[in-house]
């Protein structure tokens, strides 16, 4: 049932709303093959946020990680950097984790724990711990509930979640074509990021011609595995006020919103449903914008089906016509409301979600790192001209959405907007 | 406590584990059981401490037919696990029992995974993995994987109506 817009009891009460902000990003290179340790990669990634927000080490005392027993903990980088904390918590999780650290952050600082928070998320995800479940992961014994799952074969991301794909095309005639076109937009966004690792543009063509995975995703329909570490840094807007930056305020957040049964969702119908369908509940009213307020989104592309899904259960279109949503132009640069203008998990590189909210950030300081020449006042002198190699900067960007996935079960979100 | 090798893996339930190890008990007998919660008596999948809709702690193992419905499935060409590769494409099946369908709310049910296998228990080949889609009609048969374990999973039901189930054909 759905909850009364003005009446929400959740993570993030009205009174928060715009209260904090994201001051600093920073992230390594996105490679396959980072010839460094997450301890390394993570130390990277925060020293650059903290430049980026013009913050010494002794004005970070919080920080936040999550990881799935394949990264650094927080003592080692904040040992590195000369951080002395007053508050850290390393947590397990992946996709989902980053919009529900934000909001941990903010709790955390509104409780007084701590004042300014950085979170990382630091990853070989090529070089060590894939998580397309090759390598290491396949040679760990099944045990206990994975009986239930790893013992027949079913085990990788794309395994598990596909029979919530299949059943939205079954339900609703969702087909591959369609969502190809994620893919295909999100090559075009790469395609004028400098730092994506795929900048390549494909067809839809390309998409379903490539080597079918697992119905129904084919290769092309997968994120790439890469090595990286990303961070924001997260304080209170009257804080954020004195630095270098637009301010980019955090509106509402939702963490790891579940669907019934959590332990095996696909016991709770409809499973062409994702937990959008409950998040949205929680989004839209803390932050006080409904999706037509949304200049752009950030919906998580482990796989195509996945941005589609969560774009559709948060509400930007119709139950069913998310095939439709991803396909006319929309979520491309240069459409009403592009998602993932870094070219995202399946192109720039795999964050577990951390880099699409650093792209969002970006993007509503009018400051995305595209091939626009440098101004004498430091900014990019946008073209806003989409082509090949060229802007990929959303022109007069105030507000963003992101939406962040674990599985069809438990996802995340965040609205921010500028100023 | 269960260890057993299955196509290059090793499984294990340990002891602490009681809910897992009778499930499987069960299945080493070829009789498919699940949990009836004492309070709410609803059945539940797969096993769990307590049940799902009351918290009750207390249930019973009841055997349930093994037929139902193929709700959704994944045809896997890529596979994780090196001794699934000479299987693929193998199917996983999500399949509703008809037992307790739509129950206790019309979205809900007992959705029950497993492979397609032939009736021995071993993974189904190429032309049968074409056969099946959302909407077949399956019967559950055991994979026997070591003394006292053996896997549930699913076969074509040939004595069901043969409708024409929605399959992916890209
Ligand atoms: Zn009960």
């Amino acid at each position: 049932m759905p909850l009364p817009r003005e009446d929400v009891e959740a993570t993030t009460p009205k009174f928060l709303r715009d209260k904090y902000a994201i001051v600093g990003v920073g992230e390594t290179s996105y490679t396959r093959g980072s010839d460094k340790s997450t301890r390394a990669l993570a130390s990277i990634a925060v020293r650059n946020a903290m430049a980026d927000a013009g913050l010494k080490p002794s004005e970070i005392d919080g920080m936040l990680s999550y990881q799935f027993n394949d990264s650094v903990f927080s003592p080692f980088v904040a040992g590195d950097l000369g951080i002395r904390l007053n508050f850290y918590m390393d947590v397990f999780g992946g996709g989902s984790s980053t919009e529900a650290l934000i909001g941990i952050a903010i709790g955390v600082i509104e409780a007084g724990l701590c004042k300014t928070v950085v979170i990382f998320r630091s990853m070989n995800g090529f070089s060590q711990v894939r998580i397309g479940g090759t390598g290491v992961r396949s040679a760990i014994p099944v045990s206990g509930d994975m009986m239930h799952s790893r013992a027949y074969g079913w085990q990788s991301a794309g395994q598990m979640f596909a029979p919530t794909f299949m059943r939205h095309m079954h339900d609703f005639g969702t087909t591959a074509e369609q969502v190809a076109h994620v893919r295909v937009a999100h090559s075009h966004h790469a395609s004028n990021n400098p730092k994506a690792y795929y900048k390549k543009r494909v067809t839809a063509e390309d998409v379903v011609t490539s080597r079918m995975i697992c119905k129904p995703l084919h290769l092309l329909d997968c994120c790439v595995e890469t090595d990286n570490a990303n961070a924001i840094i997260v304080t209170s807007a009257e804080r954020a006020k004195d630095l270098k930056h637009p301010l980019v305020r955090i509106r509402g957040v939702v963490g790891r919103c579940c669907k019934p049964r959590a332990d095996m969702h696909y016991q709770a119908g409809p499973i062409s449903t994702v937990a959008g369908h409950y998040a949205k509940d929680i989004l839209w009213p803390n932050s006080g914008v409904s999706p037509e307020d949304v200049d752009l989104t950030g919906s998580y592309d482990a796989f195509t089906f996945t941005t589609m899904l969560q774009l559709e259960d948060y509400g930007f279109c119709k139950k069913g016509e998310g095939g439709h949503y991803v396909s006319d132009g929309t979520i491309m640069l240069g459409g009403k409301r592009p998602n993932n203008t870094s070219g995202g998990h399946l192109c720039e590189g795999y964050t577990h979600g951390i880099a699409m909210v650093i792209e969002n950030v970006r993007q509503l300081r009018h400051d995305a790192d595209d091939s626009c020449p440098i101004g004498s006042d430091g900014k990019r002198q946008h073209t806003y001209d989409y082509r090949e190699g060229g802007c990929r900067q959303v022109k007069n960007a105030e507000v963003s959405a992101n939406f962040g996935w674990a599985m069809p079960g438990t996802g995340s979100a965040m609205v921010m907007r500028r100023g | 406590m269960i260890s057993a090798q299955y196509l290059g893996m090793p499984l294990e339930v340990n002891d602490l584990d009681h809910e897992n190890l009778n499930y499987f008990a069960y299945c080493a007998k070829h009789d498919f059981r699940l949990q009836r919660c004492a309070s709410c008596k609803l059945l539940r999948y797969p096993p769990t401490t307590a049940c799902p809709w009351c918290s009750e702690l207390n249930s019973e193992w009841v055997s349930v037919e093994g037929r139902g419905t193929v709700h959704s499935y994944t045809e896997v060409h890529h596979a994780i696990q090196p001794a699934f590769k000479p299987y693929t494409p193998y199917l996983v099946l999500l399949v509703e029992l008809d037992t307790q369908s739509d129950m206790p709310t019309k979205e809900e049910g007992l959705r029950v995974i497993g492979n397609l296998v032939r009736p021995d228990g071993v993974l189904a080949p190429k032309a049968e993995v074409e056969r099946v889609g959302i909407g077949s009609r399956v019967r559950m048969v055991f994979t026997d994987v070591a003394p006292g374990l053996a896997l549930p999973q699913w076969t074509i039901d040939e004595t069901a109506l043969a409708g024409t189930p929605w399959r992916y054909r890209g």
